[in-house]
Parts: C-alpha cells; structure tokens; sequence
C-alpha cells in the first residue's frame, strides 16, 4: 500500500470562510462567492486560472459560475449531504492527478438559518408515517442500541460537546462561544431522547471554500501547500433505509486499515483530528471505527479532556466543529484544519501542528489526512 | 375524524406491503433460492438479484432493536402524541423496520424485549403496521 498513487500528490492553497450567522440579506450563490473571493485571494491565484469547480448546496452550478465569470474544463455539483465534503474532496484530488483541472475550486453554500432548514418533517419520506424524521433521530437510535450493547451513556456525550465549545470559546468566528459543563448538557431538555440538545449542531447561513492544485503549481502561490498525503472511503449502503445497525464499523476499519499506510503518516504522528460532528455520537462512532480506542470504549476514551486543546492528546475540532462555530458540513472542519497546518489559528492554534486527520462516520464514510 | 397524519408512498412493490396491513396481515419478501427476508420492499432478491421471490406471512414478532423518544414536533400532525416512542424492530425472520410502539409507556420499554404487531386503521386506503409488548 505505500505505492498509493495519490500520496501528496495534491494539496490545498487556497481557504476561505465567511461568518456564520443569520445573513438574510444574501443566499447561498452570494455566501459561496464571497468565500470563493477570500480563497482566490488567499491562494494569490487570478480568477481565469480557476479551471475546476466543485459546488455543493449551491442550486445549479452553471448559475455559481456566471455569477463567478468561470468556464472550467471539469465541473459537478455534489450532492448536500454532509457526507458530500470528502466526496467532492476526492473528486478534485483525482481531477487533478488526472490532468482533467489545473486549479479546482470547491464552493459550499448554506443559508439553512435563513431558509428555516428543519432536517426533518418531509411528508413524502419512507419512515414518516411513523414520525421518524431527521438525522439527529437517527442518529439517536444508534446511540440507544451503542449504550445498550456497550454500557456507554449519554454524560459520555458530555464530554466532547463540553470540548468542542472551549474549542469555540477561542475562535471568533463560532456563533456559539459560551462554554458549558456536563451538568448543563445533562439538563439540556431532549430532542429526540437519548439526544438532548447540546448533541445537536448549529444550523446557519455561510460559506466555505477551498481551492486544490498539484504541488509544482504550488510553488509559485502564496501559501504554504497543505498536501492531502491519504484519502480513504468506503461506502455502507446496504442498510440505508434505516439507522445503521453497525455504527459504519466494519467501514471506518476498513478505512482505517489503509489511510495511514496511504498517507505515510503514522497515527502517532498526528497532531490533531478533526471529526464529522453533527451530532456528538457521530464522533464516538469516528474514534471507534477508527481506533483510536477499542469499539464500545469510546466513553472513557474522551473524559479527562482527551480531545480538549492544551489538555489531551488528541485536540480535535478545534474550531468549535459543527457542534459550536457553525454546522458546515465538513466543509469548515477542512478550511480549520488547513488553517492549523499553516499556523493561522492564534488562541486556538495545536502548537508544532504537522499533521491532522478528517474522520467523517456516515453511509459514505471516509478519511483524509493533510500535512504541512 | 379526518387522519392527518403522512401516509406511505405506497409504489409498485409496496403495494402488496401495503394491500395485507389492511387484512391485518404482515407479509415481508422472501427469497426463494436462499430463503433470505428482505424489506423494504424491492424488485429484486438482494441474494440472487432475480425476481425469484415471494411474498410470506410473517409471525408478526419481533424484537426492540433500538427506540428513540421524539421530543420535537416535526410533524404538526403528530402534536398530541409529544413525546411518542419510535422503534426500530428486529423481525423473527430477520429484516429491520421502523415503527412506533404503541399501548406501552416509555417506562415498559425494554431494549431486545419481544413485541407484537398490531394494526391501526388510519384511511379507507391504509392501515398502520405498529408494534406492542405481548403482555
């Protein structure tokens, strides 16, 4: 496996964010070329070398790139589920290996805060006569069976909730910067119990985007390339009408039985994570799957602060994630972990950042992991 | 008084799913060559990708797999029902599905417990498949 084809062969150069907030006087084509605008300049590329574009909850593409004034050579909308980052991720590494773009811009726009996004409450889907709806209730019946089956809790939940908000405490661009403790999340009222509310993510308005190239064309940008050294996914669809019954476990070991090989990089080798949070389980289903402690451990694994910056060994989010600065599918943890490989992050930065790795657990389950 | 509540698209394959509930009968595809139950209702064996299947009456039995306990109103239909138990079944015959438990307080809820099919008619076109403890 160390021959894997892709290993540094792409990297990201260009990031940018917009706030996160409720911004009623713009929409998601407005968000994604404000964030496009803040990358282009970022990577210190002109606009016409843009020969890629990837958009994503963007309605129509060929709209993203009049309005952008781009003619690619190789463009696509993913779809905008969150589980679509790493795809579209993917997709532009490949892209630019094969010589289809030179510079790929990749464009997520959300305005689920102005649109009122519920997640829930379409009449016309399979379970809704029955009144399950939403990710978070799926994701709530898997933490049921994993407390059952493992005799975790839901104050284990607690504690990556509690670490991703101090996360955000330090970053100025979380919307949620107010920093709780596990007692609070443990009277935060249920959503759909065992979830409460302190599980859920933050649904608003804003943008992410990045823009990828191959490392020759790098040099003479003006960041610091952040290679993408390995990339893993493995899909789970064969119980996709229903919340998984395996936690995506036999995936995320799959994956995680290759990415490190494919990166070249051991996991002792990294210096932070950043996990897939739009609800806290998720993440314990990302430790587990991934290793980093056995399968049913993942509730002693993160208490005493194990994912808390400047206290554990594994600081991840450090953004504040879904969970706290904003639910941005994926697509902010990435532009997060670019920003801490370049040495960006200021109060929240992981000192002598080298390398850090992107779990997201879902029916498209995948792994990246970048490097300086 | 009129049901408000959303009722299943009821496609091509669902429709046999669908048309037994109403005689108060459970039936879920089977495979012929392996024997292998699968749902939800599909065009081909998942095993043999033919369309060598039939549909079998199941015992109706199951067992509580995982539930949830919906606090937020999605659905304003279901507003008098705040909070409502879900569940997601394991059937005798193997295949999963979601379902509410009804009958039962959240308190009798007991996870891998045995529970009952019944049914609930909902409109002239279709009746609910819900699933209760067998007291």
């Amino acid at each position: 496996m160390a021959d894997w084809p892709l290993r540094d062969k792409t990297c990201v150069v260009g990031v940018g964010t917009t706030p996160y907030g409720a911004f009623p006087e713009s929409d998601t084509y407005g968000l994604g070329a404000d964030a496009l605008a803040t990358a282009v300049a970022d990577a210190g590329l002109s606009w016409g070398d843009l020969d890629g574009l990837i958009v994503c909850r963007i309605p129509s593409y060929q709209r993203f790139a009049e309005i952008a004034r781009i003619n690619p050579q190789f463009c696509t909308s993913v779809e905008s589920a969150g589980r679509f980052s790493s795809v579209g991720l993917g997709l532009a590494a490949q892209a630019l290996v094969s010589g289809a773009a030179k510079y790929v811009a990749l464009v997520y726009g959300n305005n689920g805060r102005t649109s009122k996004a519920k997640y829930g409450g379409g009449e016309t889907t399979q379970w809704a006569p029955w009144g399950f709806t939403s990710p978070g209730a799926i994701h709530s019946m898997m933490w049921q069976r994993h407390m059952h089956e493992f005799g975790t809790t839901s104050e284990d939940l607690a504690h990556v909730s509690v670490a991703f908000r101090k996360h955000a405490s330090l970053n100025p661009n979380a919307v949620r910067r107010e920093p709780f403790s596990i007692e609070d999340h443990q009277k935060s009222r249920f959503v759909c119990e065992p979830l409460r509310l302190l599980d859920y993510c933050q649904i608003n308005d804003g943008a992410v985007a990045w823009i990828m190239t191959t490392p020759e064309r790098a040099r003479d940008l003006r960041q610091k390339p952040i290679y993408l050294s390995g990339y893993s996914r493995q899909d789970s669809f064969t119980t996709a009408s229903l919340p998984a019954p395996d936690y995506w476990y036999p995936a995320l070991q799959k994956i995680s039985h290759e990415i490190y090989d494919r990166a070249g990089i051991k996991r002792e080798d990294l210096s932070g994570l950043s996990i897939y949070d739009n609800f806290s389980p998720t993440v314990m289903f990302s430790l587990e799957g991934m290793g980093f402690c056995k399968q049913g451990e993942s509730g002693d694994f993160v208490k005493n602060g194990t994912l808390e910056l400047g206290r554990g060994r594994w600081p991840t989010n450090t953004s504040g994630g879904h969970l706290s600065e904003s639910y941005m599918q994926g697509w902010g943890l990435i532009a997060e972990t670019v920003k801490q490989l370049r040495g960006e992050c200021g109060d929240r930065q992981i000192p002598d950042c080298k390398a850090i790795q992107y779990i997201c657990a879902t029916n498209i389950s995948a792994s990246a992991i970048f490097r300086n | 008084m009129t049901y408000t509540k959303p009722l299943p698209v009821v496609d091509v394959w669902s429709k046999p799913f669908w048309e037994a509930c109403k005689q108060n009968k459970l039936v879920i595809q089977r495979c012929n060559q392996s024997g292998e139950y699968f749902y939800p209702p599909s065009p081909v064996s998942p095993v043999t990708r033919t369309h060598d299947w039939s549909w079998v009456e199941v015992s109706g039995r199951g067992k509580i797999f995982s539930f949830v306990v919906m606090h937020q109103l999605y659905f304003k239909s279901f507003t008098d029902d705040i909070p409502y138990l879900i569940a997601q079944i394991q059937l005798e015959e193997g295949p999963m599905l979601i379902t509410n438990l009804v009958g039962m307080t959240r308190e009798e809820v007991k996870m891998d417990m045995p529970v009952q099919v019944v049914f609930t008619e909902a409109t002239d076109e279709i009746t609910m498949p819900q699933f209760t403890m067998i007291r």
